[in-house]
């Protein structure tokens, strides 16, 4: 768990003195991915870089898992968070498996160990460890290096993880599977992360929360269901947009709205022309479009095993207003 | 022709001054790389005293080498060590100092910020990041800086053979003095066949080093 009380951070130059960070309060529970959203130069990397820090303090503590962290060596307290920062954070004098074992290095862990954390790592990114052990960083694609930094900050298997819009420089497509990936490995690992972002579809698909700042200040922390239907101000509001109805569908998936259809509908299913069809973990933003381009509006829902469970139409859409996040039956991709 | 029939008569010695020369510069460089190396580093920690060494080193570099040879002598003699080697070693050193001390100070400033932050971010002491990830960076300037000296002080070691620090000057000073221009065209060749091959061969080794640093900045 990581908590912020009251944390205040003034940057002072010579001639003015900025208020980067303005007497925050939140926490991030154990296990959760907090998002830091929020226009360019709202603070967020700052508040970031306090909680291993990076950046000193001004006021108001922070705490890691129940310690505050000025009571720890700045050093130790580093090794046990792991960092991600864009693209050039990957060492170009060392290897991959070099780089990856930075901290485990570090740490003194005996070669053995290492190796097979390193095989370990990079099975679990998708990589393969003999490929890429003696490889550089400039030999892999954007894509790779990025993978390979997050392995990096797993190395030592830290409770921890701090990342600084570690995917912003990727192309959309690349993007999007890395965001997947990372989620699928979350789910096994169950990282405290705190994500920052300036992308608000990044910030729903990713955070368990989001915490939206403007100009140092906490505008909302929330669900990013909350932050989506119950905007707290004029500048959440603001912030998410017109399209907000339609960014929250993307929160629920079919299985969510299936769950809810009639019986009568799934015996239904057979005597239908039914050449549009959605599987049971698309999101209903994706469902929508698939609806929307079926000349009946309807489509079948069909599980893992290509058996049609149901079939939706857009009028059924109408059921997810009652929905609530809590009661969500799928993780979201 | 003259000088290839002189160097065929004489390339026993030519080899025997060619190495004094090679000891003379290589001890001299070594030594400056053990202390400029480290006091270039220490330098890019302290900006103003940055500041202060660039211009003493620059002022140093702007002496003649004849007159530093001079300088040395009475000072040197006081140990009894007034010609020879020492004196011509002692000046080769202070000369290769501007060379090593400014890359490496330039390179170590030039790490890429992010590089630093990563590092400092996973958790490294200022020791451990410093030689594990800043001097590695560094290495391919610092190597560019080494290169310099080696090409400098070949050439400034010619004039040392006048303080009778021996080396391929021999030729040059002592074919100047009998009017034997041969002898002074072989020894200038030879100064500069070295100083070529040498240059060369670090080159070689400068980029093998960036090649690994190549996507650095
Ligand atoms: N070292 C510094 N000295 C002075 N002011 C700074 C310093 N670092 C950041 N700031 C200021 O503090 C504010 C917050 O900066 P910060 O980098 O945290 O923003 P950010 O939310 O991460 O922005 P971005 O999305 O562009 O990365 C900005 O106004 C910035 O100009
Ligand atoms: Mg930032």
């Amino acid at each position: 768990m990581i908590r912020f009380q009251q944390v205040t951070k003034i940057y002072e130059s010579a001639n003015k003195t900025v208020k980067a960070v303005n007497n925050i309060t939140f926490q991030v529970e154990e296990g959760q991915i907090c998002v830091f959203l929020g226009p360019s130069g709202c603070g967020k990397t700052t508040l970031l870089r306090m909680v291993n820090r990076l950046i000193p303090i001004t006021s108001g503590t922070i705490e890691v898992n129940g310690k505050e962290i000025h009571s720890l060596d700045p050093i130790a307290l580093r090794r046990s968070i792991g960092y991600v920062i864009q693209q050039t954070g990957l060492f170009p004098n060392m290897t991959i498996e070099e780089n990856i074992c930075v901290v485990p290095n570090l740490l003194g862990w005996d070669r053995v160990k290492m190796k097979k954390r390193y095989n370990e790592l990079m099975e679990m990114m998708g990589l393969n460890p003999d490929e890429y052990r003696k490889r550089y960083p400039w030999e892999l694609s954007g894509g790779q290096q990025q993978r390979i930094g997050v392995a990096r900050a797993l190395a030592a298997d830290p409770p921890v993880m701090l990342m600084d819009e570690p995917f912003g420089a990727l192309d959309p497509i690349i993007r999007e599977r890395i965001q997947n990936e990372f989620l699928r490995i979350q789910k096994d690992v169950k990282k405290t992360i705190l994500f920052v972002s300036h992308d608000l579809d990044e910030a729903i698909k990713l955070g368990d929360t989001i915490a939206l700042f403007r100009s140092g200040e906490l505008m909302q922390h929330g669900t990013p269901d909350e932050i989506l239907s119950q905007p707290k101000n004029e500048f959440v509001a603001e912030f998410v947009g017109s399209e907000r109805a339609l960014k929250r569908l993307s929160l629920f998936t079919m299985r969510d709205l299936v769950s809810r259809l009639n019986p009568a509908d799934r015996k239904s299913a057979g005597k239908r022309d039914l050449r549009h069809t959605v599987h049971m973990d698309t999101n209903l933003r994706t469902a929508l479009s698939v609806l929307l381009s079926s000349p009946t509006g309807e489509a079948a829902v069909v599980d893992d095993n290509g058996q049609i469970s149901g079939v939706v139409s857009i009028a059924d859409f109408e059921r997810l207003t009652g929905i609530h996040p809590s009661e969500r039956t799928s993780a979201v991709q | 022709m003259e000088v290839i029939l002189f160097l065929q008569d004489n390339w026993r010695e030519m080899l025997q001054l060619t190495w004094e020369h090679l000891q003379l510069v290589g001890l001299a460089v070594g030594v400056a790389i053990l202390t400029g190396v480290p006091f270039g580093i220490y330098i890019a920690q302290r900006e103003s005293l940055a500041n202060l060494v660039m211009a003493v080193a620059g002022i140093i570099m702007t002496i003649p080498s004849i007159a530093l040879f001079g300088i040395m002598i009475p000072i040197l003699s006081l140990i009894g060590q007034g010609i020879g080697f020492l004196p011509a070693f002692l000046a080769l050193v202070l000369y290769s100092q501007l060379p090593i001390i400014r890359n490496t100070y330039i390179a170590i400033k030039n790490v890429n910020p992010e590089m630093r932050d990563a590092a400092i971010g996973m958790g490294m002491t200022a020791w451990e990041r410093l030689t594990k990830v800043e001097i590695p960076l560094a290495l391919p300037v610092i190597m560019a800086g080494v290169r310099t000296a080696v090409v400098l002080t070949i050439g400034i070691g010619a004039i040392a053979a006048y303080i009778g620090a021996g080396g391929l000057g021999e030729y040059i000073a002592r074919g100047i003095s009998t009017s034997y221009t041969t002898m002074v065209q072989a020894g200038a060749l030879a100064v500069s066949i070295l100083a070529l091959a040498i240059d060369f061969l670090l080159g070689r080794i400068q980029k093998r080093l960036s090649s690994q640093t190549a996507k650095t900045s």
